[in-house]
């Protein structure tokens, strides 16, 4: 591990940053609940559309504070939805309160949150939505069903990929020809009409956990194609190799020697594949949840918290911090196409 | 060459039918009994129910369904669209063309835009020029089509300097047909840019390491040192040859830019088969998905077909063997 590392921070900086800029990612996802100063369905009424809060050093008489504060504001404008801030009293930000128990992925549960302010302020990193819901909250909740998504689906299509690939790299014959008739007439739909009509087969209405599983399940049937084609290769050329031979001749299985002497060679070749496929998952989902197919309200994910813009022009020039979402879905994707290009680089071994 | 080509179109036979395989498993599969749900459903006339039920022999052994489905497919019949009372066929005549002009623009945009650059930064490797552009590549492979759709929409709404939505604002009757086309073009710029800034950093990476890839062979080199004048090695000797893997690209581009241009489509408002396909999936018109999806299927087979011809029309190599 340490030795990939150090390879590549070799083969570029930048990419040993992404790397860990994704773990970084991935951990405030996981540990979301802590972070967010409101949970993900609590609603401001009277703050619908709330532009991003301002955060405030300096006070209206001028004074410096070191320790950084918001106002209370309140609707100026109730058509046009503009704010005002209420300069009376400030309400400075506050780190590790305390607040309702909320429980970390079951397995702890905490009363302390990161940061918040006292009550009749709010702050609001990134604004609020049409229901007055805090956007910085429902991102970083919404960023572990989004993440969570795309890393269990490829997961599926890459065993799904081995198992397919390395059959029909290694037995060959009709085996070969069947599997890979298979994948070839999945990859002859453009991925989002097979996303879509594959969501047709379905009610409109599941509850969100079933459409959290459909959607795995969708992306990954689309997925594996590609990634079984790609090892099916692979094996194809391994098993042409002395080794083989060697542990056939050893009176070694089939099975054994498929499994454990030519998979695991493919193994630097496909988590490079995995990792430049992952984006392709991340867009799959937000698509799908865009659209109002997905992940249902009221929980968050990226492509939901964006979907209220749609076809919505006036939603989009009134809020634009709503498209927040989508800088967040590209920050993490050229983070993972960084990632991948220096993997394919990093972990071939032609080039150690 | 006519060999070459009559091969293709065989190859794609069995693509076709399993094609249509697979949509008749998707349409048996979706829950509960189909056919009746649509007796059920007071939208639906039962004349379209008995047609539908003679043309496709609903009530059939399901072997027989898909023998019945196939041949309606060989005619290009769809079924009827249970949301807009017409064929299915129509629907798709009257949409495909929008994404297919839609397709075409921005192929033909980032292809004019992506191949000079690509070209100067593949003769400039590890130039300013080229390091800009590799970012700019990086970013535009890493944006997704709907992000940049919502952010034209914004820009839009801001400055108002595009229509938006629909495919025409002259609904004047005297309008000459030189003025519709231009308010066409007009209404095409916003998705057509937006699609193209998503495809355009793919294709110059693509081209510039095809560019580079060829530029250090030998055989440049050795028309270097025989005094081969630069233009004619870029353009005649290194060009012609980086080029020809592009063709094979382009029917494959096909395929993505029918995903982006999809979810373009139904963020600009233009009245494509991405459209169509979400319309269809949200009201449960399972007859027009299932027409939209085969239809989207045929096309990247085209699609591929055509860079297949363009690829042996170009590089002789192929051709030949």
């Amino acid at each position: 591990m340490r030795n990939f590392l150090g390879r590549l921070k070799k083969y570029s900086k930048v990419s040993y940053f992404s790397f860990w800029f994704l773990i970084i990612f991935y951990l405030v996802s996981f540990f979301a609940d802590i972070l967010i100063p409101y949970h993900f369905d609590y609603q401001f009424r009277d703050k619908p559309y709330h532009p991003p809060s301002k955060i405030h050093f300096i006070d209206t008489e001028g004074r410096f504070h070191i320790k950084p504060f918001v106002y209370e504001t309140f609707v100026d404008d109730p058509i046009f939805r503009t704010y005002k801030e209420n300069y009376s009293v400030r309400y400075p930000i506050k780190f590790l309160v305390d607040g309702p128990e909320r429980n970390v992925f079951f397995i702890f549960k905490t009363k302390k949150y990161l940061f918040g302010v006292d009550a009749p302020a709010g702050i609001f990193l990134f604004g609020t939505d049409t229901y007055g819901r805090d956007i910085f909250s429902r991102l970083l909740y919404g960023s572990r069903i989004s993440l969570s998504i795309s890393i269990i689906g490829v997961l599926i299509s890459f065993v799904l990929g081995m198992i397919t690939g390395g059959f029909a790299g290694y037995f060959g014959g009709i085996t070969d020809q069947v599997l890979m008739r298979i994948v070839e007439i999945l990859m002859v739909f453009p991925s989002f009409y097979l996303m879509l009509s594959l969501r047709a087969m379905f009610p409109l209405n599941l509850s969100s956990i079933q459409v959290y599983f459909l959607i795995v399940m969708i992306l990954s049937l689309i997925g594996w194609a590609g990634l079984a084609r790609i090892i099916r290769g692979m094996v194809l050329s391994i098993k042409e190799e002395d080794y083989v031979l060697a542990a056939r001749s050893l009176g070694l299985s089939h099975w054994r020697i498929l499994v454990f002497h030519i998979l695991p060679n493919t193994f630097s070749y496909t988590i490079t594949a995995i990792t430049i496929s992952v984006p392709g998952y991340i867009i799959g989902e937000s698509a799908l949840s865009l659209l109002g197919l997905g992940i249902q309200e009221p929980y968050p994910s990226w492509g939901n918290i964006l979907s209220s813009t749609v076809g919505n022009i006036r939603v989009i020039s009134d809020a634009p911090w709503l498209l927040l979402a989508g800088a967040f879905i590209f920050i993490i994707l050229i983070n993972f196409n960084i990632l991948g290009d220096a993997l394919r680089n990093v972990l071939d071994p032609k080039n150690w | 060459m006519k060999k070459l080509i009559l091969k293709r179109v065989l190859q794609i036979i069995p693509l076709l039918i399993g094609m249509s395989f697979v949509s008749f498993i998707i349409i048996q599969s979706s829950p509960g009994d189909y056919f009746a749900q649509m007796k059920m459903n007071p939208e639906i006339s039962p004349s379209t129910i008995e047609q539908m039920r003679t043309s496709f022999g609903l009530d059939k052994p399901i072997m027989i369904q898909y023998l019945m489905w196939l041949k309606n497919m060989c005619k290009l019949d769809f079924g009827i669209s249970f949301a807009y009372h017409i064929p299915v066929k129509t629907l798709i005549k009257f949409r495909i063309k929008n994404t297919l002009c839609l397709a075409v623009f921005s192929i033909f945009l980032s292809w004019l835009i992506a191949i000079p650059i690509a070209v100067i930064a593949g003769y400039k490797e590890g130039s300013w020029f080229d390091k800009f552009f590799s970012l700019l590549a990086y970013i535009s492979i890493s944006l997704p089509s709907f992000f940049v759709a919502l952010l034209f929409v914004y820009f839009i709404s801001k400055t108002a300097v595009l229509p938006l939505g629909g495919t025409r604002s002259i609904f004047d009757i005297n309008a000459g047909s030189f003025e519709i086309f231009k308010d066409y073009l007009k209404h095409l710029l916003v998705p057509g840019i937006v699609l193209c800034f998503v495809n355009i950093g793919g294709l110059f990476r693509l081209m510039k390491n095809n560019f580079v890839e060829i530029f250090n062979t030998p055989y440049i080199l050795a028309a270097w040192a025989r005094g081969v004048p630069a233009r004619s090695i870029i353009f005649k000797h290194t060009l012609r040859n980086a080029l020809n893997p592009m063709f094979t690209i382009l029917g494959m581009e096909i395929g993505s830019i029918l995903n982006g241009a999809a979810l373009t489509e139904i963020i600009c408002g233009w009245p494509g088969m991405g459209s169509l396909i979400l319309e269809a999936v949200l009201s449960h018109d399972l007859y027009l998905v299932m027409g939209s999806l085969i239809i989207s299927g045929f096309l990247l087979i085209v699609g591929n077909l055509i860079g297949d011809i363009l690829l042996a029309f170009f590089d002789p190599r192929i051709r030949i063997s």
